[in-house]
């Protein structure tokens, strides 16, 4: 094997063996370190481990697209929570209290719309002022996070429908609703990124602006529906944890742009735009999850996840660099 | 005059357009409230934008050599945490600059990576938001701390005492900000921080040692964490693992409010300073008025992107972007 040809091997098989690793790791010092009898690799541990990859792992296959593009979303938190409010409490709305359960799907359509209004909002602002996503980004971090604050105060906003919990905790061919969900999702904009014009000038975009704007590609329209994209899953993941949980609390969703962001350079995407891919991120999103449930199941609490987490993003980092030549060219922020 | 056309009028207009608005903003809220320009609400407004704007000074230094920091809030709940804790055990004397080398220790790691190994300086400081977070839990065991003796320690004199009738979390704030301004713009350190910013290869090529400077932007930037930190931890005397979540952002949207790009190169620390007092000025005003404190997030976020919005408007010389 040529020397280019191994560096592209481990690059992109790198995720899916640094699962591998986990997986053995997890297994051997479960045995030692673990306080319960169940074995890690236990089956229904693996799969409530892809059911809790659920809500990272949506948001995380639109924040590939969003980075491919060359942008990036800080404010998905912030959107879920948003989503999340809004699913909770429609569903007790009075001008909805004829309808009986028929309020479930309305009430996700309304979520999913504030998710994709949001998510308009920030690719509105980016593309007509032209100011960095980063910048736009984190300013509605901040705001769409004032109007989850604005909306109900710091009282958790609860409602709890039977019909709707049913459905979220329900299993189907041995897979919860959730993890059926990230499937959908996953296929989805897999087709999308691959198989589609817009998936190609996402790349073309990020790859290099002007030769796609020489090209003849709308880039504004391209920014504005990735943005909607990653709004409307951001919703959708939000639907789909709360359906479950039924109260949401409005600090919730904080870091999650964090793991999200975590997950997808994991998964080999670059910031610079023009390379990922959804089937990497799948992969940055199982890794992460799996290391925060491997390092539970050893015992370690959540600061050691934290601080874990974050020494491993900035060691893919430094890894990718090494392993790629592209990435020599800076980010320039 | 002559010289200046309409264009230049427009120019102006936007360049100077977040001070415009700021002037607006304190003549209607001073309308709305009286007291909102009384010598008692400014020196409060200044007091509790102290640790922010101690803060924003380091990291005006890390923008401006186009690099991000987004680790200073949770570098500051452990500089915090760590002062306290140490307080009780080994005395003040001692606590203060073993908190001083640990955080500076932190400011290093960070600069020699995004420095020395050139990695990307958003995803280091993010990931080092969430490692610093853990290191603090860990240290802490997640348990707030608190000084045994709140009474009669001198230790408090940092936030809560005063000279000259002045608090001494201002006068911190003022005299660092003068110590470092002076720094960057009068010493060939400054000047080289610009350089590396405004074009790295450029600098490069002209013998400036890149990696160095941006070393060293980040260690000012931890130094003045410590010193938020210590003055946080002096206020409060006691304090949660969490005292500095979200601060990145207010830090950040205040050197961006001052007019320092993000793509480096420019800013000055006078405008930081401007930066952090009009997101004093404007959050207190918002409470004054009787708003609710939450209302002040989408203003903030207004603010920026309008700030940012008219800044490069200015520069591209007109009011929407070009992107097709």
């Amino acid at each position: 094997m040529e020397a280019g040809n191994l560096s592209k091997f481990l690059k992109n098989g790198a995720i899916w063996g640094f699962i591998v690793i986990e997986l053995i790791f997890f297994s051997v010092a479960g045995e030692f370190m673990s306080l319960s009898d169940k074995a890690f690799m236990d089956v229904d541990n693996m799969l409530l481990l892809l059911k809790q990859s659920a809500p990272i792992g949506i948001i995380a296959m639109g924040m590939t697209i969003i980075m491919v593009n060359g942008n990036i979303d800080l404010s998905v938190g912030a959107i879920f929570a948003l989503s999340a409010v809004i699913l909770l409490d429609s569903l007790t709305w009075t001008v909805f209290a004829g309808l009986g359960d028929w309020v479930i799907p309305v009430s996700w359509a309304l979520a999913l719309l504030t998710g994709v209004g949001l998510g308009a909002i920030n690719g509105f602002i980016v593309w007509k002022t032209g100011v960095d996503a980063f910048i736009v980004t984190l300013g509605s971090m901040l705001g769409f996070r004032g109007l989850v604050f604005m909306y109900n105060g710091e009282t958790p906003t609860s409602s709890l429908n039977w019909t709707l919990v049913d459905f979220a905790e329900a299993q189907f061919l041995g897979l919860h609703t959730a993890t059926w969900f990230l499937a959908i999702v996953t296929l989805v904009m897999w087709y999308l990124m691959t198989r589609t014009v817009h998936g190609r000038n996402a790349y073309a975009i990020g790859d290099n602006r002007d030769a796609a704007v020489n090209a003849g590609i709308k880039v504004g329209p391209h920014m504005l529906i990735n943005f909607m994209i990653i709004g409307f899953l951001a919703a959708l993941s939000a639907v789909v944890f709360y359906s479950e949980s039924g109260s949401v609390n409005p600090n919730d969703g904080q870091l999650y742009e964090l793991w999200v962001i975590t997950a997808v350079v994991l998964g080999g995407t670059k910031l610079t735009g023009g390379a990922g891919s959804i089937v990497s991120t799948l992969g940055g999103v199982l890794a992460i999850q799996l290391l925060r449930k491997g390092l539970g199941h050893i015992g370690a609490d959540t600061s050691t996840v934290n601080l874990v987490i974050g020494l491993i993003l900035i060691a893919v980092l430094f890894l990718d660099r090494q392993l790629n030549t592209k990435g020599k060219e800076e980010l320039k922020l | 005059m002559e010289s200046m056309s309409k264009a230049g009028i427009g120019r102006f207009l936007a360049r100077q357009g977040i001070l415009i608005a700021f002037a607006v903003f304190i003549i209607g809220f001073t309308l709305a409230n009286g007291r909102f320009l009384s010598p008692e609400n400014v020196m409060g407004v200044v007091r509790s934008s102290a640790i922010l704007g101690v803060m924003a000074l380091g990291v005006t230094f890390v923008v401006i050599s186009g690099n991000l920091d987004l680790s200073v809030g949770s570098m500051m709940s452990f500089s915090t945490i760590v002062v306290l804790d140490l307080h009780d055990k080994i005395g003040p004397v001692l606590a203060i600059p073993a908190m001083f080398v640990m955080t500076l220790c932190l400011g290093a790691f960070i600069g020699f990576l995004v420095g020395y190994l050139k990695l990307n300086s958003l995803i280091v400081t993010l990931g080092m938001l969430s490692a610093i977070h853990g290191l603090t839990l860990t240290y802490s065991g997640g348990q707030n701390m608190d000084i045994a003796d709140k009474e009669g320690t001198w230790f408090s004199v940092f936030g809560q005492g005063s000279a000259l009738g002045i608090p001494v979390p201002i006068l911190i704030f003022l005299l660092l900000a003068a110590l470092l301004g002076i720094v960057l713009a009068k010493t060939p350190f400054g000047r080289k921080v610009y350089a590396v910013g405004g074009n790295g290869t450029a600098a490069t090529f002209s013998g400036i040692k890149r990696a160095r400077i941006v070393f060293l932007c980040y260690v000012m930037s931890s130094f003045c964490v410590a010193v938020a930190g210590l003055i946080q931890a002096s206020r409060s005397l006691g304090s949660q693992n969490t005292v500095g979540q979200g601060l990145e952002l207010d830090v950040l949207a205040a050197v961006i409010l001052g007019g320092a790009s993000l793509l480096g190169g420019s800013g000055t620390i006078f405008k930081t300073v401007i930066g952090v007092l009009i997101l004093g000025f404007i959050q207190n005003g918002l409470l004054l008025v009787g708003l609710q404190f939450y209302v002040q997030f989408v203003v903030t976020w207004a603010i920026i992107i309008l700030a940012v919005w008219l800044d490069i408007a200015a520069k591209r010389g007109k009011l929407l972007s070009t992107i097709a």
